[in-house]
């Protein structure tokens, strides 16, 4: 008999929905349905049926082919590889729990290497401007039950996070929004005419590239005082009308996206996003929320804040201490200026996000990426390790765009022989203590860990 | 926990749950158990001429969890300040990397309690929903014990229950959230002030109204020690008052005490509060402005000595740049509105807020000065040092490393004079307070008693921390303190309680000479409350999560097993 | 004064962690201690010695030391970090850091810097004779306290974020700059010689800036309120004056509100 299993949470956007349905085989091997998740969702459950998915890690020949190898042979060379390297970066974590975020935090700490993930190319102007700026905001629930003036900035969850607008933002009814949509006002600031704009009560279509001058002229009407004629191409009146909307909600809620965070100015577009969420607090309640991408893309920021005091671009080369600075500690930076001399890709796919040239220089040293599936990073690598696909067929924490943490459960059971990224990383952190003849620190929390010897408590 | 024996020998022993003073004794352990002896195989851990000590317990500390975690995360610069490193020594041994000043990574956390012995820790703040991230935290923390309080003061069940004044509703939902939180007890955080967060708003009343839900802060208040006192919890309703940090606020804090009036504690941990106020110096001010601005801790504590079932603790400013963080959410809009610096917000769904603002506690202020005089005047007036517990309230007055200085200066007027003759404006605090005419300095008996017998005792952990009597868990910290000789320079008494000679958690040796020299084998604490299940809360949660008020599934809120891997659960029985 | 010179004698294969090179670490040294001192490339602690050539003694006090770079350093950070006296010539590039931190002393690169170079200054001086990259004279993420004092010239051009959330001294930039001028400012000078892109003053509460240009795109939250005769750095010139940013917070001092300002020469 199939068996339907409820409330799963969706390994795809951070909109990290957990009302999905999975019908799946009598033997938990098959995914059969899947019910609730947006389309985008329901494939990434189906590809786990893939008869093609690797089992086994494959390594780099001479001849330039990939031949599989046994898990030990490919931990021993990663331990290796990476000890070896004077400077290490890691890189990835979109598309894994946090058992493994936190678990890698050894490996990178044993072998001086940068930590570093994919807000880095998404949000990581956002946590620039949190660090300038703070961080006014609230989890989802809050702008579901309360807000009637949503703000989308430069951001198209129409696309990117498909039920956003339906669970959280625009159309569900609330505790104090039971009218849904019909009680709220949208409004969306975006050069281009979006699905999401073409919803929206209002759509400010800006000059591509001005968000720091609206957001300006936004805060500077908000005082009192007068703008000019037209600013980033919004008319006057339309900023002023604007700000009345905003100013005059029982609770504004802005959501803002790569518009912002990849724009010139990048982080200087969220800070005054956020100065302007602020001032609007002196007058009403206003909430801001970066519109993360991956369904754990939150994860690294939380689980490295707590374990290194930094949420990206960790540098831990020192030993003695973390070094954080983004445009030298980041990975493209790092990349481009030829500042590693490894380079792990980790349920990421570096070789279609990364510019060509960051990926030609990563090139020239040894190149690894541990991933459930094939991609641009996998075949262009010296090592490929396949592992479990959090979510799926591997349980675990996620932190939600919010910073909710909802803990996933598997619904199949995993390929025979392939472990999760955190026990991979347990035992190439394992091997590099054999190598350098250190006693592993454990916590005691991984007592009971299921990989793969008992450890010696230090 | 370690099978071997241990033996510490020749220490002066101080411990309050004894009546021992400084007597020269030995403390054997075995099995991870204070026991009465040991056999001659036994390790010893020779501590002549030193104090020894039971570990410490730390009642009120903000160590773990959402609002910590955003703190670490937009505070770089408490890592590099001024291009120097913050994040203090390094271990010469290895171990996990330490981070960070104010907020400490979690590594650094655990090994800093460690290394002043410390063994037990409450992190002060829990938000439900975000329950499985504090426990994330927990885990990952070396060393120390430690349990959480979720938050009920502003939560939509809570108000609407007791707005109808249905205590048994709001002891069978608190009972549920517990289990599957894996929490230890009821925290309160500005009650109702929170909840009008939501909108903007705030209360700084005990009778204000709070927005829709038509109750106030006072029936929050009373409604909660009910419902603690209805299940018998270890620990009694824990209270963050409301106007926390404004000149006059004193009568208001008198006030909220005053509920406790008349309420007796049931239960069989051995607890005798039924209030437990916290960080009382930030509710402890005069005045109508910052101008005025003066201390009333006097008042404040002639009221908590002559009343019995109320306990205290701190919340000493230390003076230094730290961070502030409280599920207070419209202060902290308040505060930032004051210093200008970064503000981060965090309201959670149905159940509270938190806030976070960086803080300057700068010595060249009158005020942080008289806020200085504030927390160590608690102390000095209390008349019971096992009702009144050293904080920092962790991060907010100070980081939890300084509470070797906030010791340094209770137990030595002439470190306070020394701190006090460094102020600028000394005249106007000494003006503002009562510190210089106080010559009271603190005996190493009421330091134990304030850090060992008196938290232990107020959380209802009597019988496994805070003392070293036979059967109690074995927890020894040993101080380079020669009780016979103190030193006059207050220096030292800060020194040796920074860096442990020697400390042994659960009966394994994880300091020695002031550095860690094992992770430890921590637990996490919680408690289970046994009642029957109450059909109307059950209705009224699950509807909640149904209906789509939370955004989250229900069977996915409860706390997996396997995120507090070594739990201690203390059970709790209620009878239908 | 005695000088010590440094002549690179290979280029790192990573970069090459310099914060060793000031005079406050070389003061009392011979050439061979100068040599065995550390810095990072990665996770290796290497010598200067294994990259340069060092010759000559230091002074006794950093006061009394002059640092000479012989030769091209665009792989080696933090050059004259931290430094309080003293004096460090390059001439060559440099990479990130150079200056960062210092309270004193002078630096003078004769080729270009890349980023961070002043970072969080607090006095001394530090010229640059080519282009520097992004983030002169800026704060440390997250800091609130940036640039105090000291006197940053670069004579060539600039990137983004110029003196942002600065506090005192003066920054020059002698050619062009791209994007964020004094963003989140709160006291100090810079001075632009040339054009500006755009985000002149964004978010600042105080300070002055001088831009002898154009500004392609002008704050929103800035008013012109007169026009003044001023003399900048040598050049005496009409300036429109204006204020801002108004979209920010301002503090009051004897009743008056206090705005950042804005001289733009004006048009001739």
């Amino acid at each position: 008999m199939p068996k339907l299993i409820k409330g799963v949470g969706c390994p795809y956007c951070g909109s990290s929905c957990d009302d999905i349905e999975v019908l799946v085989s009598d033997d938990e091997t098959k995914i059969l349905e899947v019910h609730n998740a947006c389309i985008i969702g329901t494939n990434l459950f189906h590809h786990a049926n893939d008869a093609t998915r690797p089992k086994l890690p494959r390594m780099r020949q001479p001849d330039g082919s990939m031949k599989e190898i046994p898990y030990d042979e490919a931990i021993d060379w990663m331990a290796k590889t990476m000890l070896k390297a004077k400077k290490p970066l890691i890189y990835g974590f979109g598309s894994t729990n946090c058992e493994g975020m936190s678990a890698v935090g050894r490996i990178a700490e044993k072998s001086g290497a940068v930590l570093d993930n994919c807000a880095t190319i998404c949000h990581g102007p956002s946590f620039l401007a949190i660090f300038d700026n703070g961080y006014p905001s609230c989890t989802l629930g809050e702008a579901k039950n309360r807000a009637d003036v949503v703000v989308f900035w430069g951001c198209n969850p129409m696309h990117a996070h498909p039920r956003h607008t339906s669970r959280y933002s625009i159309f569900p009814r609330g505790y104090f929004t039971q009218k849904g949509q019909m009680q709220r006002t949208v409004l969306c600031i975006d050069p281009r005419e979006t699905d999401t704009a073409k919803l929206a009560d209002h759509h400010l279509m800006l000059d591509q590239g001005h968000d720091y001058e609206l957001f300006d002229a936004f805060r500077t009407v908000l005082r009192g005082f007068e703008i000019p004629e037209t600013v980033a191409g919004i008319p006057r009146e339309k900023i002023k009308e604007s700000v009345e909307i905003m100013k005059k909600a029982k609770f504004c809620m802005i959501f803002f996206g790569m518009g912002c965070t990849h724009t010139d100015g990048r982080n200087h577009n969220i800070d005054h996003a956020i100065s302007l969420t602020r001032d609007l607090n002196n007058h009403t309640k206003c909430s801001i929320m970066a519109m993360r991408g991956h369904y754990n893309i939150a994860g690294p920021g939380q689980v490295w804040s707590w374990q290194f005091g930094f949420p990206y671009c960790i540098d831990l080369s020192k030993g003695s201490h973390a070094h954080m600075n983004p445009g030298e500690t980041s990975s493209v930076d790092l990349a481009m200026r030829d500042e590693v001399d490894c380079f792990v890709n980790v349920g990421t796919d570096a070789g279609a996000h990364f510019p060509i040239q960051a990926v030609q220089h990563l090139k020239k040293h040894p190149f690894i990426t541990i991933d459930p599936n094939f991609c641009m990073a996998s075949e262009i690598a010296d090592l490929h390790i396949p592992v479990r696909i959090a979510g799926v067929d591997e349980p675990g924490v996620v932190y939600r765009m919010d910073n909710v943490p909802i803990q996933f459960r598997a619904v199949i059971k995993g390929l025979p022989g392939v472990p999760s990224d955190e026990e991979l990383f347990d035992r190439v952190y394992e091997r590099m203590c054999e190598l350098t003849n250190t006693q592993p620190i454990w916590l005691a929390a991984k007592e009971h860990r299921k990989y793969p010897h008992n450890p010696v408590v230090s | 926990m370690a099978d071997g024996e241990l033996i510490v020998k020749g220490g002066y022993v101080v411990d309050p749950t004894r009546k021992i003073d400084g007597e020269v004794a030995d403390i054997a352990m075995k099995d991870g158990k204070i026991v009465d002896k040991v056999s001659s195989s036994a390790k010893v851990i020779d501590a002549k001429g030193k104090v020894v000590m039971a570990g410490g317990v730390d009642v009120h500390s903000h160590v773990a969890g959402p609002k910590v975690n955003a703190g670490r995360l937009m505070r770089p610069e408490d890592k590099l300040l001024s291009g120097t490193c913050r994040s203090g020594m390094a271990q010469k041994n290895g171990y996990r990397m330490e981070s960070g000043f104010s907020i400490p990574s979690v590594f650094r956390t655990g090994y800093e309690y460690g290394r002043m012995g410390y063994s037990f820790v409450m992190e002060a703040a829990m938000p439900p929903l975000l329950a499985p991230h504090t426990h994330e935290e927990i885990h990952d923390t070396p060393i120390i014990d430690e349990a959480a309080l979720p938050v009920f003061g502003n939560n939509w069940f809570v108000m609407e229950y007791l707005q109808k004044g249905e205590v048994e509703n709001t002891a069978a939902y608190i009972a549920w959230l517990l289990k599957v939180t894996k929490g230890y007890g009821i925290k309160v955080v500005n009650p109702g002030g929170t909840a009008a967060w939501a909108w903007g708003l705030n209360c700084l009343n005990l009778n204000d109204n709070v927005p829709y839900f038509e109750i106030t802060p006072a029936e929050i208040i009373r409604g909660l020690i009910e419902a603690n006192e209805y299940l018998g919890l270890p620990h009694s309703m824990h209270l963050h008052q409301n106007d926390l940090g404004n000149p006059g606020n004193y009568k208001g804090t008198i006030d909220a005490l005053k509920i406790a009036e008349g309420i007796k504690a049931k239960n069989k941990f051995g607890r005798e509060q039924v209030m437990h106020s916290t960080h009382l110096q930030f509710h402890a001010y005069g005045g109508t402005t910052w101008a005025d601005f003066n201390s009333k801790a006097k008042e404040v504590m002639d009221y908590v000595n002559k009343q019995k079932n109320i306990t205290i603790d701190l919340g000493c400013v230390t003076l230094d740049e730290t961070t502030t963080m409280t599920a207070d959410g419209p202060f902290e809009h308040h505060l930032h509105g004051l210093n200008h610096l970064k503000w981060t917000n965090v309201d959670v769904e149905l159940e509270t807020a938190a806030g976070i603002v960086p803080f300057v506690y700068d010595p060249q202020s009158k005020v942080c000065d008289i806020q200085w005089a504030v927390g160590l005047e608690l102390a000095l007036f209390a008349k019971d040092m096992n009702r009144t517990f050293i904080t920092t309230d962790h991060p907010n007055a100070g980081p939890f490393t300084r509470y070797p200085r906030v010791i340094k200066w209770l137990m030595s007027k002439k470190a306070r004079e020394a701190t006090l003759g460094s102020f600028k404006h000394k005249d106007k605090v000494i003006e503002a307070t009562n510190i210089h005419g106080i010559d009271r300095e603190l005996s190493l008996f009421e330091i134990a008693q304030m850090t060992r017998s008196g938290p232990a005792q107020c959380l209802g952990l009597k019988n496994v921390y805070g003392g070293l009597a036979p059967g109690m868990s074995a927890e020894v910290a040993v101080y380079d303190l020669n009780y016979k000789n103190m030193p006059s320079d207050p220096e030292k008494i800060e020194a040796a309680f920074q860096r442990a000679a020697c400390f042994i958690k659960s009966g394994e040796i994880v300091v020695k000479d002031g550095e860690v020299v094992s992770n430890g084998h921590k637990k996490t604490v919680w408690v289970n409350v046994k009642m029957p299940e109450n059909p109307q809360v059950t209705r009224d949660v699950t509807q909640a999560f149904t209906k789509g008020t939370y955004t989250m599934n229900l069977i996915n809120y409860p706390v997996r097993e396997y995120l507090a891997p070594h739990p201690y659960v203390i059970d709790v029985d209620v009878e239908a | 004064m005695a000088t010590v010179t440094l002549k690179p004698t290979k280029v790192p294969e990573l970069m090459f962690e310099g914060y060793s090179i000031t005079p406050d670490a070389f003061a009392g040294k011979t050439p061979a201690q100068i040599a065995d001192l550390p810095g990072h490339e990665g996770k290796i602690v290497m010598k200067l010695g294994d990259f340069f050539e060092v010759t000559g003694n230091a002074g006794d006090t950093a006061a009394d030391t002059n640092i000479v770079i012989n030769g091209d350093c665009t792989r080696v950070k933090y050059i004259g970090a931290r430094m309080t006296a003293g004096s460090v010539t390059v001439n060559g590039n440099t990479d990130m850091y150079l200056g960062g931190w210092m309270k004193g002393g002078k630096i003078h690169v004769k080729g270009n810097v890349d980023s961070f170079c002043g970072i969080q200054m607090q006095g001394g001086e530090l010229v640059v004779d080519g282009d520097a990259k992004n983030h002169v004279g800026c704060a440390y993420r997250g800091d609130w306290r940036g640039m105090k004092g000291g006197t940053i010239r670069i004579k060539g051009s600039a990137g983004n974020d110029i003196g942002t959330f600065m506090l005192g001294g003066t920054i020059i930039i002698e050619k062009d700059a791209f994007i964020h001028v004094s963003t989140h400012a709160e006291g100090g000078t810079v001075i632009i010689k040339g054009d500006v892109e755009g985000r002149v003053g964004g978010q600042m509460v105080k300070g002055d800036m001088y831009v002898l240009g154009k500004i392609k795109f002008m704050m929103p939250g800035y008013q012109k309120v007169g026009t003044v005769e001023k003399e900048v750095d040598g050049t005496k010139a009409t300036f429109d004056h204006y204020i801002g940013d108004l979209g920010e917070r301002h503090p009051k001092s004897k009743g008056e509100i206090i705005y950042a300002n804005l001289y733009l020469k004006a048009a001739a």
